[in-house]
């Protein structure tokens, strides 16, 4: 199955992004394919490479950066919500790209699921 | 870089999804709801089966006589009585909200369906999209 994430809330403050993380490995390990995770709302501060959390605490951006890079999977971040909130192209971690809303429909289109995560 | 980058031009030209959008926010307080519409507008522009569904405090959306200037916020409710410029005709509040919070339809900006939790729960039955802010 072709699946669409979206992400709508930010890091460590919220659970969604661990959620969306650990449903993105396990679909992967299942054999599903990932169209895109889209990052709106407070989920865009899930993109900037600034992100330094405890040593002994998970460190999210990077574990999408490596869920990216080992898979090919597209990360869009909303301009608008980014833009909103401060973050622009030269703070994203790899395997990030700020684009529009449209990624988010398109998303919705093209995949058999969209599997939202947030309140 | 617009809002629109990436419009209906693309590889998912032509294909029509029913997409609904649950609102369950109130519309000030947190940004769930401003946002939220965004993406509405942005569905519509694809072209596609929108519907927008009022639930909980998301009743309060589309509330008469929101008055924001105290909360140095603007008044964004008069964009829901733009959708229908965009085609987005189907709107639908959960009756339970409505009475829960002392509403009816004609407290509202626009026109709505009124359906129980039941009707609405069928009716997302039969989406291919839910996003639910």
């Amino acid at each position: 199955m072709r699946l669409g994430i979206l992400v709508n809330e930010g890091p460590y403050t919220h659970q969604a992004s661990d959620s969306a993380y650990q449903f993105v490995k396990a679909a992967i390990a299942k054999g599903h394919a990932i169209h895109r995770v889209f990052f709106y709302h407070d989920g865009v501060n899930n993109s900037t490479k600034h992100t330094e959390p405890p040593q002994d605490d998970r460190h999210l951006v990077n574990r999408w950066s490596k869920l990216a890079g080992e898979h090919g999977i597209d990360l869009v971040v909303c301009v608008a919500a980014a833009l909103r909130r401060g973050i622009k192209d030269e703070m994203l971690a790899p395997g990030f790209r700020i684009s529009g809303l449209g990624q988010l429909v398109e998303t919705g289109i093209e995949g058999d699921r969209l599997v939202v995560f947030g309140d | 870089m617009s809002e629109f980058e990436n419009d209906a031009g693309g590889e998912s030209a032509g294909r029509i999804k029913k997409f609904m959008f649950v609102n369950r926010k109130a519309p000030y307080g947190t940004i769930y709801a401003l946002e939220g519409l965004e993406v509405v507008l942005i569905a519509a522009a694809f072209d596609q089966d929108v519907s927008l569904a009022f639930v909980d405090d998301g009743v309060y959306q589309l509330a008469k006589g929101q008055q924001t200037k105290a909360l140095e916020i603007k008044n964004f409710s008069p964009a829901y009585r733009a959708l229908e410029g965009y085609d987005v005709e189907k709107l639908y509040a959960e009756r339970e909200s409505l009475e829960a919070r002392g509403l009816a339809a004609e407290d509202l900006i626009v026109p709505v369906e009124v359906l129980s939790s039941t009707e609405l729960a069928e009716l997302m039955a039969v989406q291919d999209v839910v996003i639910s802010s």
